[in-house]
């Protein structure tokens, strides 16, 4: 239930009482209800669920978690050897 | 998809396993709070790639499954009425109540229907003005926001022939009962990383202190929960009992204040009854004064008499993290998918149905 995807914000719309955008989920197009997440911008990505944007995610810390544990990975190589086969 | 398959990468989980095998020592009992965690551990085998001794128990994370019978079969009385399209979420159509389902109140001519988004079942009552639309919402945290703002909208556009039974349940209470049990076996606790994108963490780090538990903000890829399970071992193999927020692409201390603030203006917080544990004091929302007139539970009367679990059924001691699935006599056998004693056999994020779909046959 509490399943969010991650989305790219293609277009928003701003309606008279609230914000709507088209969001792209690995090829299929959406509409969510961006009013909670009013900084996201068009080539944002943004989580959603239930028809929600909840969250814009940060891709800067994405990406620093994802190097962070890429270099971790790398120097566990260099102290336990290559793994074996 | 971009923030998925980058979380999947088998490489980077290796060097995480391999980080995780350095840090343990000696046994360790943790657990993810949430359906949606449970699912990806069970689904990828993450508690397979842990050192022995290394225990991930599966919290009551579950709305679908925790919500209480009385909810349900409210639920099941009020989309039998003839003047109603009754809407819910997917996964609510096959819970069981005292003695029926959505599905077969459904077979019997019930006009309940499946929807993606509480927007959709707004858009439904505009479409049908001699009908009567209510809207299922069942969550945790991260959906009320949804539910409080379709509220919102429903109240400016004065439809009078929308309403919203609701049964929202909270985690940081539920965390609380959990630690406060006598039984507790749970060192250190996976917090979910979608309700904290509502909420942010800082209810978790006063739990931290308070029972002097380590805490991770976990996400919900294989790479996201592997490291949260490495920051937690961390933690507890040197002592540290704080929370830390494994899932920052996402997750802010403060959480979404806009989220926050339209869930306080619609619903105020309540007890409420989770389904095989019992009431919980501070775990619900309720409606406020003035969004009575849009609760579904107050504009159809319906009379219930509520009958007792199935006593085959150990859900509740599952949930609290108690026991497995497969501790249970009835499990894969008199209790499945199809015709489920107890709510965790139900929704993809019960921890009944996760073992049985992907860890059946891997257990004797």
């Amino acid at each position: 239930m509490c399943l969010a995807i991650p989305g790219k914000l293609l277009t928003v719309d701003d309606h008279v009482i609230t914000r709507v955008g088209s969001v792209e989920f690995g090829g299929i197009t959406r509409q969510a209800n961006l009013d909670l997440v009013p900084e996201a911008q068009v080539g944002d990505y943004v989580l959603v669920h239930v028809g929600f944007a909840i969250s814009r995610i940060d891709e800067a810390e994405a990406l620093r978690t994802l190097e962070i544990l890429r270099e971790m990975g790398e120097l566990s190589e260099v102290e336990d050897g290559p793994a074996s086969p | 998809m971009k923030y998925v398959s980058e979380f999947r990468d088998p490489i980077l989980a290796q060097a995480l396993t391999a980080r995780i095998r350095r840090a343990v020592t000696r046994p360790w009992t943790i657990m993810e709070i949430c359906g949606g965690q449970t699912h990806t551990i069970v689904r990828h085998g993450l508690d397979e790639l842990l050192p022995r001794g290394v225990e991930l128990v599966h919290g009551p994370g579950c709305p679908v499954c925790v919500t209480a019978t009385e909810n349900i079969d409210r639920a099941l009385a009020i989309a039998a009425r003839p003047e109603v399209i009754f809407t819910t979420y997917g996964d609510m159509l096959r819970v069981p109540g005292s003695s029926k389902d959505l599905y077969s109140v459904k077979a019997r001519g019930a006009d309940v229907r499946i929807v993606y988004s509480p927007a959709d079942a707004l858009e439904m009552a505009r479409r049908n003005p001699e009908k009567q639309v209510v809207f299922f919402g069942v969550g945790f945290e991260t959906t009320a926001p949804a539910h409080a703002m379709t509220l919102q909208l429903a109240r400016k556009s004065g439809l009078k022939n929308f309403s919203m039974l609701v049964s929202h349940v909270l985690v940081p209470p539920a965390i609380r009962a959990i630690l406060s049990s006598p039984s507790c076996r749970i060192q250190g606790f996976i917090a979910p990383g979608h309700v904290c994108a509502i909420q942010g963490y800082k209810e978790y780090e006063d739990l931290a202190r308070e029972f002097r538990v380590p805490i991770v903000v976990g996400g919900f890829e294989p790479i996201d929960l592997l490291e949260a399970v490495a920051m937690l071992l961390e933690q507890l193999e040197k002592g540290s009992v704080v929370c830390e927020n494994q899932y920052v692409r996402s997750v802010t201390r403060d959480g979404n204040r806009n989220a926050q603030a339209s869930v306080r203006e619609v619903f105020s917080v309540a007890p409420q009854v989770w389904r095989g544990i019992g009431m919980i004091p501070g775990s619900g929302l309720q409606f406020r004064e003035e969004y009575k007139p849009l609760d579904a539970a107050l504009r159809f009367a319906v009379d219930l008499t509520p009958a007792p679990e199935h006593p085959d059924c150990i859900s509740a001691q599952i949930m609290m993290g108690l026991k497995k699935p497969w501790d249970c006599t009835a499990f894969a056998t008199r209790c499945t998918p199809d015709l489920p004693l107890g709510a965790p056999m139900v929704s993809n994020e019960g921890a009944c149905a996760a073992y049985y779909r992907y860890k059946r046959h891997t257990h004797v």
